[in-house]
């Protein structure tokens, strides 16, 4: 019955929690679905003979092999992607300006060949700024870049989960017609376009660190494909510039080595070319100037393009600046040149003068071959808009109808023209070209905008949803406490409800025979289960009794809160939040050693106790020296602030310096500041040991013969080691001699698994045996019987062991002083005797330092660093805010809102100081190798969970971390009392003074007496951290949502929300599982208890 | 607590203000290009020059405080260099935990010290004037229900709300609006300041609206 009756005590607790984080998911979905860009991907295929609109095909040439809509211009291409081929990285440099110095920026003026080609043959080649669509990741360019469309933003994220395109490509037309690609370099396009190449050399474009294996590869198969003739498209896609973009950034003098590298390629390729072949040089995004992309800054979205073939393709001259065009322009030009259909859904914009047929010609039929083309590629663009406005209704009906008719217009005049070729006028084909540009533009512009547009319907509806969940959070928060409160029946009845809300819906689609969407279908339920538990706690409480008590009174601390909200609507404050969560911590800091003093509950210093009455209140939080929290404060400020010289720039602020120290310590330069690093990281990763172990010893749980204790003995230490010898591996490997290269490769993929595995043994140890407790039960029992023998009935009963677990730990804690007693000649006291009173947080600490290894290992060297930090900080945090918190006797215990607050600014803050930032290109993806150097094969989900466990660590750590704010006031009783002895009489007198004068401290115990409340104080713990963060992921989701046409949606408001959004998922899970850890080890002292209670009864 | 004491308070602080409007203007009788935002440093050393010697003033004249029982000379002296310890002291520890906030470790330093210079006019000046260099007496009258008197009172309000500007300050620095005023330590040292005149202006206020509820052990 005992056991039976605090399970059920504890699984309504988790249940609930589980339920609330539901009802955030839900709303998160629901927001997402309507926030994010979608679009339809139509499946239909332009093929060769159906025309995209009425009309026969110019010159006559239907039905001849080889010609399509167009006859082609060239029967080969040679497509060199260089990856991140920024315009400034080919843009000619005209050296010979008198006066300026000459440019030492080392990518400048290395792609020579270049240079020379377009200015000796002028009407061969030209060099194009190619305007890219955001997100500029490689995978949505490759997209446009064959299928000629727009990629939306919700792709971005999944550059690991590469799948096929389905929408009509260029690839795709080439192989309809039978051509023959030759692949080499990166292997996204293997999942892009499976099986479409007749030849391909893949390689891994994973490791970014590796700057050469692409690209050699590539070298190695190039010129003899080439000379080999078997090929009718070639395509080589040179990755070394992008990863020396990640690696070292643009400014590096390696990057001059990777252009004039591939200046050398473009330079023999030219060689080779022949006159039915069109080269064309392209970039496929540009980089910032960390070298990272993903964004729309400036240098992100501008490319390289250059063309050039041995016969003259241009009527003019190159303007001095070279022209900008869209970088889809490539896709319709590339099909025409080559003789293919334009791919289907297709919306860019012909490069007309490619088409005017070389510089001889005459400047009349030029012109119309130019309208020819612009005029096949309007039909196709009317084409696909037709069949897109047909298939969803996203496209602006208005501005649709407007194109319509200027397509119509400009479709007839053409007709026109073609009817009487002769007299057409040179002005009348000028306009009909600006006709079309404009059409063809028009409808660029208006798919832009369309896939662009949201559903302000589930929006709203998701904004809903979360706000009520936190509303919901704030209510059940403050009723957790309140005495007779149970969730139990509460849960039930509006999750019977949720349920019914969905099956019906779901019922209702089905019968109607509409598609259920899962997203609505779970809004719907969570909206089923909450309004039904907002109107039964209306019943139960508000009929009679007003609600306003229920809402917590708006102290500084949720002003701050507040204030921390509203700077998420600025773009500003959410780019500046790595300096502003340390600024708000601090105050929040400080604010409370202010409140402390403030509220009298801090003793005066020691140099100013000589007059103070002694008015101390018998009850109350212990008092502790006003020094005493100044010193925890300043420590707190101090460590924040060396946390903050961790951080890492974000790109708008190009005045800022990142951190070197984020680095890998292999890219220090330099053996002896690289071995003085090492040494430092290894020394933070002891501390970090000693520290943890220092804190076990204090409380004595160190000293149990449980396994997992034996484990944070010596299986901490190993995995301490192991993690050194990995990271000696990993920043020395390249200086390894190559007899032990494949040694090196070996161990660094061994040694990081070994780590892990540990910390997975040490969890698991944990989980079998929480309860760190030194007491053998025939010790205690002999002595107990004594004591036990009044009491009656079976050991089960729940009041009897209500009365007799304190008697056990009083009487356990006597016979530990009668042991202390004796040794106390001997040496020193210890204070062995409290370890039952932290058995609780002793079981945290634990699983924490056991979850903070692997977590380091995913991260730079020096990054541990900012490990140790995190662990001193929330010790100093958690002892400021245990002294502002009274510890009760028999309940209810409150977890205040400072507490949760700054502990969420603390696991924010420290996202940040890991050298995170809130954007995508600054995830860590090298944290997928640790441990598997050679990379992943197919798998994704793996390197997927590396990279987030890398980019949510803080969260983790401080989410699964949570329970010790409960439980740390409760540790912290031990201490004041003590002080508040030690401090009128001297310190040997207070050692010396036998203990039994007064009540021993409880700690953790009182937890225990009063189970009820230990239950209801967790589920208000987890509910005010849902709280917090629910509040943050609110704010996020209302600022995008407002904020949508700002300029910097797309580039800070919405991977903010998404980070927030992912954030707060792995949080809540990592709360969840704390939560059930504490609940574990409450089981598993309970039938500690029990199993000694029985063996004295027997 | 009579009326009149609420008047003399309100006179006092208003001197307190009028100091602050002068350093606005006297700085440009003698400087060419004076402006607070371009020659900030000039005004910070002004404004915290003159809002001390009105404060000394003020308590010289006023003498807001019970007088010592002991006022030998030396005893005098070593008050004043108490005084100028406490002061200097002030500024430091000021200064630290501006770099504990975030403000820049080694460039700006002298910004940031006349920022913690200034602060420390604004409110360690005022608690060494009516209170002495008497740590005890400022904890005292810094937590709740220590104050004794209207004076500090006012004393109290005005520190707190100088820190309270001197904190709102930092908000608008890393806003996009590139303002001249939006340089550290401006909108810090400016927000002090708004701070501190609010503190100055609205403590009669609130003293003579809450006249009934406020109850001094002294008074
Ligand atoms: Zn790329
Ligand atoms: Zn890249």
């Amino acid at each position: 019955i005992f056991l039976f009756s605090t399970r059920m005590q504890k699984v309504p607790v988790l249940l609930f929690l589980a339920w609330v984080c539901f009802l955030f998911y839900a709303g998160i979905a629901l927001f997402t679905s309507g926030f994010l860009l979608t679009r339809l991907e139509l499946t239909n295929q332009s093929s060769c003979q159906e025309l995209p609109g009425p009309g026969s095909l110019p010159g006559g040439s239907q039905g001849k092999p080889g010609a399509c809509w167009m006859p082609s211009r060239f029967s080969r291409l040679v497509l060199v992607l260089i990856d991140a081929l920024r315009f400034d990285f080919a843009q000619p440099q005209r050296s010979h300006v008198p006066g300026e110095p000459p440019a030492s920026v080392p990518f400048l003026g290395k792609l020579g060949s270049l240079q020379r080609i377009l200015e000796i043959q002028p009407h061969h080649a030209r060099l194009y700024r190619s305007q890219v669509d955001p997100p500029t990741t490689t995978m949505q360019r490759l997209k446009a870049l064959t299928t000629g469309s727009l990629p939306t933003f919700i792709d971005a994220g999944s550059n690991f989960a590469s799948h096929a395109i389905v929408e009509d490509n260029l690839i795709k037309q080439l192989t309809n017609a039978g051509r023959r690609i030759v692949f080499m370099g990166d292997d996204t396009w293997k999942d892009l376009f499976p099986g479409a190449f007749s030849q391909a050399f893949f390689f891994s474009s994973f490791n970014v660190r590796d700057l050469h294996t692409v690209d050699n590869g590539i070298l190695e198969h190039l010129y003899p494909t080439m000379d080999s003739g078997s090929w009718d498209v070639l395509i080589a896609h040179f990755l070394g510039v992008d990863h020396c973009g990640h690696k070292h950034g643009p400014h590096h003098p390696e990057m001059a080595k990777k252009l004039s590298q591939m200046d050398q390629v473009i330079q023999g390729l030219l060689e080779r070319l022949e006159n039915d072949t069109l080269l064309v040089v392209a970039g496929d995004h540009g980089m910032t100037v960390n070298g990272d992309h993903g964004g729309d800054s400036e240098l992100e979205v501008s490319a390289a393009l250059f063309l050039y073939s041995r016969t003259a393709l241009f009527p003019s001259a190159p303007p001095e600046e070279p022209e900008v065009i869209p970088q889809v322009s490539l896709v319709p030009t590339l099909a025409l040149l080559l003789g293919l259909p334009i791919p289907f859904g297709n919306i860019g914009e012909v490069m007309a003068e490619l088409f005017s047929g070389g510089g001889d010609s005459h400047p009349h039929a030029s012109a119309l071959a130019q309208a020819s083309a612009l005029h096949i590629n309007a039909q196709q663009v009317f084409r696909f808009l037709h069949t897109y406005s047909a298939a969803t209704q996203d496209l602006q009906v208005q501005e649709l109808h407007q194109l319509q008719k200027l397509f119509s217009k400009a479709s007839a005049s053409y007709q026109q023209l073609l009817q009487q070729p002769q007299e057409a006028e040179a002005s009348s084909l000028k306009t009909l070209t600006a006709e079309l540009q404009q059409f063809l533009r028009g409808a660029r512009a208006l798919c832009i905008q369309s896939w662009a547009r949201f559903s302000l319907v589930r929006m709203a509806g998701g904004a809903a949803l979360l706000a009520a969940a936190c509303f919901l959070c704030l209510l059940a928060s403050q009723l957790a406490v309140s005495p007779g409160f149970l969730f139990r029946p509460l849960l039930l009845i509006p999750v019977a409800w949720g349920l019914t809300g969905a099956i019906l819906y779901a019922g209702l689609l089905l019968t109607t025979g509409s598609k259920v969407d899962s997203v609505v279908l779970g809004a719907v339920a969570a909206a089923g289960s909450l309004l039904p538990f907002l109107w039964k706690v209306w019943v139960s409480w508000g009929s009679h009794r007003p609600l306003a008590p229920l809402l917590p009174v708006p102290t500084p601390v949720l002003l701050l809160l507040l204030l921390r909200v509203a700077t998420f609507f600025s773009d500003s404050f959410v780019v500046a939040e790595a300096r502003a969560a340390p600024f708000l911590l601090g105050s929040l800091i400080l604010f409370l050693v202010a409140h402390l003093h403030w509220e009298g509950q801090l003793l005066p210093p020691k140099l100013l106790t000589l007059s103070r009455p002694a008015s101390s209140a018998p009850t109350g939080p212990p008092r502790h020296s006003g020094t005493y929290a100044l010193r925890l404060g300043m420590g707190l400020l101090l460590c924040t602030r060396l946390a903050g010289l961790f951080h890492r720039c974000p790109e708008e602020t190009p005045a800022c310096h990142s951190s070197p120290w984020l680095g890998p310590l292999a890219s220090v330069v330099g053996g002896r500041a690289k071995n003085l690093w090492y040494g430092a990281c290894v020394g933070a990763l002891v501390a970090l040991l000693v520290v943890v172990r220092l804190w076990l010893r204090r409380y004595g749980n160190l000293k149990s013969p449980e396994p997992s204790v034996l484990f944070v003995r010596w299986g901490l230490p190993l995995m301490a080691l192991g993690t050194a010898a990995y990271w000696a591996l990993a920043s020395g490997a390249d200086d390894a001699p190559p007899r032990l290269r494949a040694l090196v490769a070996g161990a660094s993929a061994v040694l990081p698994r070994a780590v892990v595995g540990l910390a997975a043994s040490g969890l698991a140890l944990l989980l079998w045996r929480p309860v760190t407790v030194l007491v053998k039960a025939g010790a205690g029992a002999s002595r107990t019987r004594a004591i036990l023998t009044p009491f009656s009935g079976p050991p089960t009963s729940q009041a009897d062991l209500d009365y007799v677990v304190p008697q056990i730990y009083r009487h356990m804690q006597e016979e530990f002083q009668g042991r202390l007693e004796r040794t106390r000649a001997q040496g020193p006291v210890t204070v062995a005797a409290y370890q039952l009173g932290s058995v609780y947080s002793a079981a945290m600490v634990t699983a924490l330092i056991l979850l903070a290894f692997p977590l380091l290992l995913l991260h730079a060297e020096r990054v541990s660093l900012v490990f140790l930090l995190l662990f001193l900080q929330s010790f100093l945090l958690l002892h400021l805010l245990a002294a502002g918190t009274s510890v009760t006797t028999a309940g209810p215990f409150t977890v205040l809102w400072q507490a949760v607050s700054a502990w969420a600014l603390l696991a924010t803050q420290t996202f940040y100081s890991t050298g995170h930032q809130p954007v995508f290109s600054a995830i860590h993806w090298q944290a997928a190798f640790v441990g598997f150097p050679e990379g992943h094969g197919s798998s994704t989900w793996l390197p997927a969970l590396l990279v987030g466990a890398n980019t949510f660590a803080s969260h983790i750590l401080f989410a699964v971390g949570c329970p010790l704010l409960l439980l740390w006031p409760f540790l912290c009783e031990s201490q004041g009392p003590r002080k508040r002895q030690q401090l009128p009489g001297s310190e040997a007198e207070a050692r010396v003074r036998p203990e039994e004068e007064r009540e021993e401290p409880l700690m953790e115990m009182r937890l225990r007496d009063a189970p009820h409340h230990f239950n209801a104080a967790l589920l208000q713990l987890g509910l005010k951290y849902l709280f917090v963060l629910g509040v943050q992921i609110l704010a996020c989701a209302l600022a995008a949502s407002i904020l949508r046409r700002h300029l910097m949606v797309w580039k800070v408001f919405a991977p903010k929300f998404i980070f927030e959004a992912v954030g707060f998922i792995v949080s809540s899970v990592g709360l969840l599982l704390g939560i059930a850890l504490v609940m574990r080890v409450d089981g598993a002292v309970s039938s500690w208890f029990r199993r000694l209670v029985l063996a004295q009864q027997r | 607590m009579k009326d009149t004491d609420i008047k003399r308070l309100l006179y006092t602080n208003l001197l307190c203000v009028f100091s602050i409007f002068l350093s606005f203007f006297i700085p440009s009788f003698f400087l060419d290009n004076f402006s607070i935002l371009e020659t900030h440093l000039t005004w910070l050393c002004t404004c915290s020059a003159l809002v001390t010697g009105v404060n000394l003033l003020l308590y010289l004249v006023v003498k807001p405080n019970v007088p010592s029982r002991r006022s030998s000379l030396s005893h005098k002296v070593t008050r004043v260099l108490k005084c100028c310890m406490y002061f200097l002291m002030s500024c430091v520890f000021l200064h630290i935990i501006f770099v504990l906030y975030g403000a820049p470790l080694i460039e700006l330093v002298l910004e940031t010290f006349l920022f913690a210079v200034i602060l420390s006019t604004f409110t360690t000046v005022p608690c060494l004037c009516l209170l002495g260099p008497n740590l005890k007496a400022w904890l005292r009258v810094f937590s709740r229900n220590g104050v004794t008197s209207i004076w500090e009172n006012s004393l109290q309000i005005t520190t707190i709300s100088s820190f309270i500007g001197a904190w709102l300050g930092a908000f608008p620095i890393p806003l996009d609006w590139e303002r001249p005023w939006q340089v550290w330590p401006i909108s810090c040292t400016l927000g002090a300041t708004f701070g501190y005149v609010a503190g100055l202006v609205s403590s009669p206020l609130w003293i003579y609206w809450n006249r009934k509820q406020l109850t001094y052990k002294n008074n």
